[in-house]
């Protein structure tokens, strides 16, 4: 929670919303709303839900009624309380997924787009292969081999954001990368190095600094990205446990076969939360994205066009 | 509004020649590098994900571990070699690649060539449906929604489109089963074809293996109506989420066209502004978006794992979770490899279409 605060903070969300005029204004508003209800949910699911998130009833697949306000799954648990909880899970997988990836994407971007050479090429390679691969079947890969199918609470939430991670480090790297190449060319880098700053000095006041402006953007993008290959892991079953955590995806899984039978209540809850997160955090990312530094869009598109054999930094508007 | 924000995106473009001057390189060595590294994407997938499953153990004791006793158990390891060193195993196993020989799968016995072929062709099936689907929403409404910029259509398809993206496969599958197998009783709730059509498929001398192309080969139309019913909804979930991203993608590119010098021409010249866009902003606006598409084929490749799952369609991503969970890694290797594959040439491809319709990408 404090690390998505202090991100936040950052956001220069108050002088885009004067930027913004009409539609775009009003998606950017829906945005803040959705993103905000989604943190508050978090953060008062205890408050908010009636129930624990494990907390199992003998009434099974029951239908709404006023003690199950949403119903109860066939494991026996209350929907109403999941979906809530299932807030948390989101809440934790994201920050630590893209805390962890923005911290190792940061550093190798910094290094490869300032030592350039050989590293810069084969880190070019490997980021790109892993880029192009899809990212869920990478992720299931990873959470084989990291929690070999059995999880608890925090090994499930740190094995499913470890497998966030890999997938999405080649993102931050990329955009670090382009911007450090780009920085390294500004007089002011070169009067450093006329000066005789030492090179870890020049990349971690000089080019940090400026390189990782634009990352809360990238990361509210990516925060949908994270909630979505969470549930994605979770439908599939090889992301959180339900007997430890609530977690969406997992919820939905077996809602399909309830589905089949006409059940609607224990999918439709669950799945309505993904989408209502997915699409706050979307339309937010997407309405600065657009209100912001402009060049920022051409760069996004470069990492769109994940193409470049040798150095994709610099085929922005290819 | 956007076509203001679009300008400055031109900025870096008109600093491309220079670079190429820098770095002095012709179409021919371009494509030449871009296809040699081909090679090492698919060696490093491969590698990574060799790597990540032998973390776990060995695939014999992972598969049957618990049936065998533990002096058996090490007496299949060993004969199988998987207790050698892991550099030893993974030489091997990159000499067995190179000779084209995948092995067998460890759970159902399988040559891993017949089981790529087999599923394979299911998960392209889907692919193909989707992408249909995608397309025939994606960009009419793309274009509808460039036309009427900034108006209420606008609006509407840009928040549909964003819902699109924001829906997981998965629960737009679970609410298409409810609403249209559940309730209304159009369409069937899982799998590829009926009963007696899997055993007529079953049947064919030389499948193609994908199903409809097959009914209709062998002029079976029973058959052919009950896969294109079965087909539907799993080709509509996985292609609304394409099919978002087709009208984000159309509507960026048309209204980028639309505001070009030529166009402003054509207007100033009477030219009526729904012939513009069909005929003057349309074809330049679908290049960008070619390339693009080619490289949905990600997303497209993850989103049919979880599609399979939904709807029980047995493709590639169906039994890539199914023979995760049952830890076969010489499976699992195989359809990695096949899909890291498919991902490499599909990149190289739109790389050299990007290369051939635009001189600045070469460099």
């Amino acid at each position: 929670m404090e690390t998505k605060k202090s991100l936040f903070s950052r956001l220069p969300i108050v002088s885009q919303l004067k930027k913004s005029v009409g539609l775009q204004r009003g998606m950017l508003i829906a945005g803040i709303v959705l993103t905000a209800a989604f943190l508050l949910t978090a953060a008062l699911a205890p408050l908010i839900s009636p129930y624990g998130a494990t907390q199992r009833f003998n009434e099974t697949q029951a239908p709404p009624s006023s003690a199950h306000i949403w119903g109860t799954t066939a494991g026996g648990y209350d929907v109403f309380a999941r979906t809530i909880w299932g807030t948390q899970t989101a809440v934790l997988v994201i920050v630590v997924a893209v805390a962890l990836s923005i911290f190792i994407g940061v550093i190798l971007g910094l290094l490869s787009g300032y030592i350039g050479g050989w590293l810069d090429r084969i880190l070019v390679v490997v980021a790109d292969a892993i880029y192009a691969f899809p990212t869920l079947l990478l992720a299931m890969v990873m959470s084989i081999a990291i929690s070999k199918g059995q999880s608890n609470l925090w090994s499930g939430i740190f094995s499913a954001a470890i497998s966030i991670t890999v997938v999405f480090i080649p993102q931050y790297f990329r955009v670090i990368r382009a911007e450090t190449i780009r920085l390294k060319a500004e007089p002011f880098v070169e009067s450093a190095i006329v000066v005789g700053a030492s090179s870890v000095r020049i990349m971690a006041r000089h080019i940090y600094k400026n390189a990782t402006r634009t990352l809360p953007l990238i990361f509210t993008l990516n925060a949908s990205e994270a909630i979505l290959t969470l549930a994605g892991l979770g439908f599939l079953g090889f992301g959180i446990e339900p007997s430890s955590a609530a977690e969406w995806g997992y919820d939905l899984n077996h809602a399909q076969t309830d589905a089949a039978s006409g059940i609607w209540w224990t999918g439709v809850f669950p799945g309505a939360a993904i989408v209502i997160t997915v699409l706050g955090l979307t339309l937010l990312g997407e309405s600065m994205n657009d209100l912001n530094d402009p060049r920022l869009r051409g760069r996004k598109r470069a990492g769109k066009i994940k193409n470049a054999p040798v150095k994709p930094g610099e085929m922005v508007d290819a | 509004m956007t076509a203001m924000i679009d300008l400055p995106a031109v900025e870096p473009a008109a600093q491309a020649p220079q670079r190429k001057r820098k770095a002095g390189g012709s179409l021919g060595k371009y494509l030449l590098i871009r296809f040699l590294l081909i090679f090492p994407t698919i060696l490093i997938l491969v590698t990574m994900v060799f790597f990540l499953m032998r973390l776990t153990g060995d695939p014999i004791t992972a598969a049957l571990g618990g049936r065998l006793a533990p002096d058996q158990l090490a007496l299949r390891v060993h004969e199988a070699g998987y207790d050698r060193p892991i550099f030893i195993q993974y030489f091997d196993y990159l000499g067995q690649m190179a000779t084209g020989n995948f092995g067998r799968t460890i759970s159902d016995n399988l040559a891993i060539s017949d089981m790529l072929a087999t599923y394979g062709t299911a998960t392209l099936e889907l692919a193909i449906n989707s992408l249909i689907v995608a397309l025939a929403i994606g960009i009419p409404f793309g274009m509808l929604a460039a036309y009427k910029r900034d108006k209420y259509h606008d609006a509407i398809l840009r928040v549909l489109a964003i819902s699109f993206y924001a829906t997981p496969v998965f629960f737009a599958g679970l609410l298409l089963k409810l609403v249209f197998s559940i309730w209304l009783g159009w369409f069937p709730v899982a799998g590829r074809a009926g009963t007696s059509t899997e055993i007529a498929m079953a049947s064919l001398a030389a499948p193609t293996g994908i199903y409809w192309l097959d009914a209709l080969r062998s002029g079976n139309l029973d058959a052919f109506w009950d896969v294109v019913q079965h087909s539907v909804l799993p080709a509509v979930a996985l292609g609304l989420l394409t099919a978002g991203i087709f009208l984000r993608l159309v509507r960026t590119n048309v209204i980028g066209t639309l505001g070009k010098d030529y166009v402003e021409a054509g207007r100033s010249r009477g030219v009526s502004e729904y012939r513009l866009l069909t005929k003057h902003a349309y074809k330049p606006a679908l290049i960008p978006i070619i390339t693009v598409m080619g490289l949905q084929i990600a997303l497209l490749l993850g989103g049919a794992v979880l599609t399979e799952t939904t709807f029980e369609w047995k493709g590639l991503g169906f039994q890539l979770a199914h023979y995760l969970t049952a830890r076969d890694f010489v499976a699992v290797q195989g359809i990695v490899a096949l899909l890291a594959v498919i991902v490499a040439i599909t990149n190289f491809i739109v790389d050299v279409v990007a290369a051939l319709i635009d001189p600045r990408v070469r460099y």
